[in-house]
């Protein structure tokens, strides 16, 4: 019964495997970026940016159709064009990061949508707005995982300067000069993540698998290593859930999995240890007996 | 715990002039700290305190004048900032907070090998957080959150150490324990530059004033500086500035007030 439900779509089936792989390779490189992301309070950046790649796809996808190549140089400079833009009108205006990105973005999104609708069919922006984890080629395989390996590494190596630009930026600022650099390699790493993520998943749905699983894990554990298996751990297991009920049930699997870490996003925030809505009534009871 | 960059100062400062978006915070501040002094800064709310702290610290560029710090680089500062920069929710213990300390001695890379971790217990002890190594810094009161940063600044072994507001909303024992701490750095001959709203605190501590307000009113022996019509000028001179003002131009060989 279980090998049948579980195991059996993965052996049977090489779409099945390939897309595990996508997602546990977006799970190991996206996830721990969206910890950081989450616990610097750019949780919404994530999403600004996922937008701002949406563009740059969409002209990759025009100029050589459905090419992994063409379609992750266009996400990859619309990515990173935004963000920067938006990191330097931050620190040249008086507008602060949020409102500046989301200047950019919105105007990237509306530009990127305009060149779809003009160009393809609504067939084309469906793809690229919500991608096709079960269509994942060689090559986008390969990205998946060079990315995922390139992310882990710089994280390996920014993890010091990360923590302490997180917690007190003014210290690292004294002892240091990787203190602004710090910000744009986060940003950086959000940008090629996502666009790894929206071949799988689409550019709506790869922020998804960033970020939802760093908010959940945030209930279960007090320290920053914690909060990062954790994280990767709910991002693997809602892959895996999340592919399966794709295939029983015939559900488009990317909303499906981005689905299932938010099921446990609502359940982490109800039960966890550490903070969430029980953690909570249980502290109050205590204070009080 | 001296270090070989404790010969510290004096620092220079000449005709200094730090601002935010073009329009100053601070003027035409010159002024002459010696090595191994305890010094206060002192003066109303939007005086310029710690913008003129920022300033020493390299944080904030000046837009005319300059600092010059004799006998000490850059790696001999140790600036402790207010509470208010730092993020408490961040899930960090008060070992790996502290432990930023060593930040100039294991780098980016650097290995945190056994002594280092006997002085961060000996920074913790000093401060008295012995036993707090592994709390949360979220679960830290505002007291102990100073004890920490305090720890932090011991580890760093500086021979110029800047101090925002260090002793602000914090219970009367933990304030007494960090004025001990200040006055041990005196003694070791660091120079210590501290922000401060408490003009008791000042009085009874520290042997070296500077009344600012956006300039220096006055600067020396801390009886003099805190006379009642320094203050009341200091006051005046605050209330009177334009927080849009351009910069101004006046000749940088005009002393300070």
């Amino acid at each position: 019964m279980i090998w049948d439900l579980v195991i059996d779509p993965f052996v049977a089936f090489g779409f099945m495997r390939r897309a595990l792989v996508g997602c546990l390779a977006i799970a190991l490189g996206g996830t721990p970026v969206g910890v950081f992301l989450v616990l610097r309070r750019m949780s919404l950046t994530g999403d600004a940016i996922a937008h701002a790649i949406l563009p740059g796809a969409a002209v990759g996808y025009l100029v050589a159709g459905l090419s992994v190549g063409a379609m992750t140089v266009g996400g990859l400079v619309a990515g990173l064009t935004v963000g920067l833009l938006a990191g330097f009108v931050t620190r040249a205006t008086v507008l602060r990061e949020d409102a500046s990105l989301a200047g950019f973005y919105l105007t990237s999104l509306a530009l990127g949508v305009l060149l779809v609708s003009m160009r393809g069919g609504s067939v084309d922006l469906m793809h690229v707005l919500l991608g096709n984890v079960l269509a994942l080629d060689d090559q986008a395989m390969v990205l998946l995982a060079g990315i995922a390996t390139v992310t882990l590494v710089a994280l390996a190596v920014a993890y010091r300067p990360l923590v302490v630009d997180s917690v007190d930026p003014e210290y690292l600022r004294t002892v240091s000069r990787t203190g602004a650099r710090v910000h744009y390699l986060l940003l950086t790493l959000a940008v090629i993540n996502l666009v790894a993520g929206f071949h799988a998943l689409g550019t709506l749905m790869a922020v998804g698998i960033m970020i939802v699983p760093a908010t959940a894990a945030r209930f279960w554990h007090r320290d920053l290593a914690g909060i990062l298996v954790m994280a990767v751990a709910i991002a693997v297991a809602a892959s895996l859930t999340g592919l399966l009920l794709s295939f029983h049930f015939g559900l488009p699997s990317g909303p499906a999995i981005i689905l299932c870490a938010g099921g446990a996003f609502v359940l982490s925030l109800a039960v966890g240890p550490h903070g969430s809505l029980l953690a909570r009534r249980v502290h109050r009871r205590h204070l009080r007996a | 715990m001296r270090g070989d960059t404790a010969m510290a100062g004096p620092i220079e400062i000449e005709n200094l002039t730090i601002g935010y978006d073009r329009h100053p915070a601070i003027h035409h501040v010159s002024l002459m700290i010696g090595r191994g002094s305890l010094t206060a800064v002192v003066g109303p709310n939007g005086a310029g305190k710690s913008t003129l702290l920022k300033g020493l610290v390299g944080r904030l560029r000046p837009m005319e004048g300059r600092i010059r710090f004799r006998g000490v680089g850059d790696d001999g500062i140790a600036y402790l900032p207010q509470q208010a920069d730092i993020d408490r929710q961040f899930p960090l213990s008060v070992i790996d907070f502290v432990a930023m300390g060593l930040w100039r001695r294991i780098g980016l890379f650097g290995a945190v090998t056994r002594a280092d971790r006997a002085r961060v217990a000996d920074a913790l002890a000093a401060v008295g957080l012995s036993g707090f190594e592994r709390r949360g810094i979220a679960t830290l009161s505002g007291g102990q959150v100073q004890r920490m940063l305090f720890a932090r600044t011991l580890l760093q072994d500086a021979g110029l150490i800047l101090l925002d507001e260090p002793l602000t909303a914090i219970d009367t024992k933990t304030a007494a324990d960090l004025l001990d701490l200040i006055r041990r750095w005196h003694g070791e001959q660091r120079t210590v530059v501290t922000v401060l709203h408490d003009l008791d605190q000042v009085r009874g501590h520290f042997p070296e004033t500077v009344l600012l307000a956006r300039e220096v009113i006055a600067h020396g022996a801390t009886a003099d500086v805190l006379t009642a019509r320094n203050l009341l000028r200091a006051r005046q001179m605050c209330e009177a500035f334009d927080d849009r003002a351009e910069v101004c131009d006046r000749s940088s060989d005009r002393p300070a007030a």
